[in-house]
């Protein structure tokens, strides 16, 4: 039921793990649904480059998938390049996915506008009119009570 | 290709070379329609009585107390929806449990829009109806109680004589869905007094669409579907002669040493069992510690979701099954693992192993092997494995 590319993606996933310096850091989903990730990005301040990235996924094939070809997607962009970036761009260039795993798409896009928020906040700048959120919006983090 | 690994007896069996050879013949040249009249017709007409006699003879019920289905759903449809309608008059409510296949509880919901009240009997932390909970369920208006043999997911074997002995006290129908149990367990429905019982062929080394229902003599069930007078009309539509037969010889098959199959199985199972919980931290077995199919090992592996899982297994050769959401087409998890109080990300990250007859040791340390080095690369992949380290749950 997966394309080619998502079973690449799967299991040979690029850019896993963590940024110890990370200066942009993302967690969208929760548990309850079975799918989080978490995005770390390292930003230059002058050139807004992204530089590095890696991410941690709990999730299905579709999840980890989505994860490890956004964190491709952005890597060196710009934090503007990168904001336009929309799940559907991650799921074609996984040549697709299946109908009932297009929400794991959504989550690859979140993350990394919730990491480009956290990335305004550390600076004490309001997110808001450059992301589209502040990154603690519902949709993102929807349902963690418990 | 590398060597596949088939664990997930409970989904379905491979079928028997035993019950194909039986079968071929009704394939191929003995392709009459039972209901004829001449020569061909009447060969059909005894196979089909004879697969009759054997499905009858293997849950102690007589001949013609054995009704052939499509399948294992389509008898637990025909069991609830059937009783539901005969017995409207004398009442509208019927008892069931939180953990039945979805044969079972789609269908009491669909009965739910047409007026009828349903109970659904929680379960305890392994998985059990409480035989008293069922009876304090009872009241003047309760038509039927319906309760699976053994569950299929987490293999819990039902006090299925004790639920038949109230329900006979009471006067109430009992139907159980006997699906996962056929094989597994001996069945005996005078002694354990059910009523109606399903089950179907493919669980049990036989071939796909062909089920059956047990209705005792005397219990009054509306028909389902309705056309010719095929079995003694109740059930209309040609019989799928050559799938009959192949129930009959895979029922004889199953049901000659059952305690033989267990022994067998059983070994297996507990042997993955106790190398999974000894050699993978964070995990937990589902379901009853003896009280349990002896194919079934379903056990949750903390910090990792479930389709993942598999996916990585299949490409070690193993096929296996999830409670997880991603498996089930739905955002949440297998209402077994909920109703059994696990918490959502818990349940995701389940694995069910369901042994069978051609499984060895051998494939069993296989399986664990794989699963050491699969677990532990999803989980320093995932961001629940990396919080728990840091909140000190986990040694790095």
């Amino acid at each position: 039921m997966y394309s080619e590319k998502v079973m690449d993606h799967f299991t040979n996933p690029r850019n896993v793990g963590e940024i110890e310096d990370a200066n942009a850091v993302g967690q969208v989903g929760n548990p309850k649904c079975g799918d989080i990730m978490k995005i770390y990005m390292k930003i230059d301040d002058n050139s807004e480059v992204i530089e590095d990235v890696k991410f941690k996924t709990f999730g299905c094939g579709a999840a980890v998938a989505t994860s490890s070809m956004a964190t491709e997607m952005v890597k060196g962009k710009t934090i503007k390049e990168a904001l336009e970036i929309t799940n559907i761009a991650v799921a074609e260039a996984l040549d697709g996915l299946p109908p009932v795993k297009m929400h794991c798409s959504n989550l690859a896009q979140e993350a990394i506008h919730s990491a480009i928020a956290d990335y305004y906040n550390r600076k004490g700048i309001d997110p808001t009119g450059i992301v589209g959120c502040n990154g603690n919006c519902e949709c993102c983090h929807g349902g963690e009570e418990e | 290709m590398t060597k596949r690994i088939y664990a997930d007896h409970s989904a379905t069996t491979p079928l028997r070379k035993e019950v194909l050879d039986e079968m071929m013949p009704y394939l191929t040249e003995n392709y009459g329609n039972p209901s004829s009249i001449y020569a061909e017709g009447r060969a059909c007409k005894k196979a089909v009585e004879t697969a009759r006699e054997k499905v009858a003879g293997a849950i102690g019920a007589s001949p013609k107390e054995i009704y052939f289905t499509g399948s294992g759903s389509e008898a637990d449809n025909w069991a609830i929806k059937g009783a539901a309608y005969a017995l409207r008059e004398k009442g509208n409510h019927i008892i069931t449990s939180a953990v039945e296949h979805h044969a079972v509880l789609h269908t009491c919901k669909a009965l739910e829009k047409e007026g009828f009240e349903v109970t659904y009997l929680p379960v305890d932390e392994f998985g059990m109806v409480s035989p008293e909970s069922v009876k304090a369920a009872i009241t003047d208006k309760t038509i039927l109680i319906t309760i699976m043999f053994a569950n299929n997911e987490i293999g819990t074997i039902m006090p299925i004589e004790e639920i038949g002995m109230i329900a006979k006290e009471k006067g109430v129908l009992f139907h159980t869905d006997a699906v996962q149990a056929v094989g597994m367990e001996e069945i005996d429905v005078r002694k354990m007094n059910i009523d109606m019982l399903s089950l179907t062929a493919h669980k049990f080394y036989g071939p796909k669409g062909a089920g059956a229902l047990y209705i005792r003599q005397g219990v009054k069930v509306r028909r389902l579907i309705e056309g010719g007078a095929q079995e003694r009309n109740q059930r209309a539509g040609t019989e799928n002669v050559a799938a009959i037969v192949g129930l009959g010889k895979a029922i004889e098959l199953a049901t000659a040493d059952i305690a033989g199959h267990k022994a067998k199985l059983s070994k297996l199972r507990d042997a993955y069992i106790s190398r999974v919980l000894k050699e993978i931290p964070f995990t937990r077995l589902n379901g009853h510690p003896t009280k349990r199919m002896a194919s079934n090992a379903n056990i949750s592996f903390e910090f990792i979701e479930g389709e993942s899982l598999l996916l990585m297994l299949d490409m070690k050769g193993i096929a296996a099954s999830s409670g997880s959401a991603c498996t089930s087409g739905s955002l949440d998890p297998s209402h077994v693992l909920l109703a059994i109080g696990l918490k959502h990300e818990i349940a995701h990250g389940s694995l069910r192993v369901t042994f069978g007859n051609d499984n060895t040791m051998e494939d069993v340390n296989y399986i664990v092997d794989s699963l050491v080095e699969i677990v532990s690369r999803l989980r320093s992949m995932s961001p629940l494995y990396e919080a728990a380290v840091k909140e000190g749950r986990v040694k790095a």
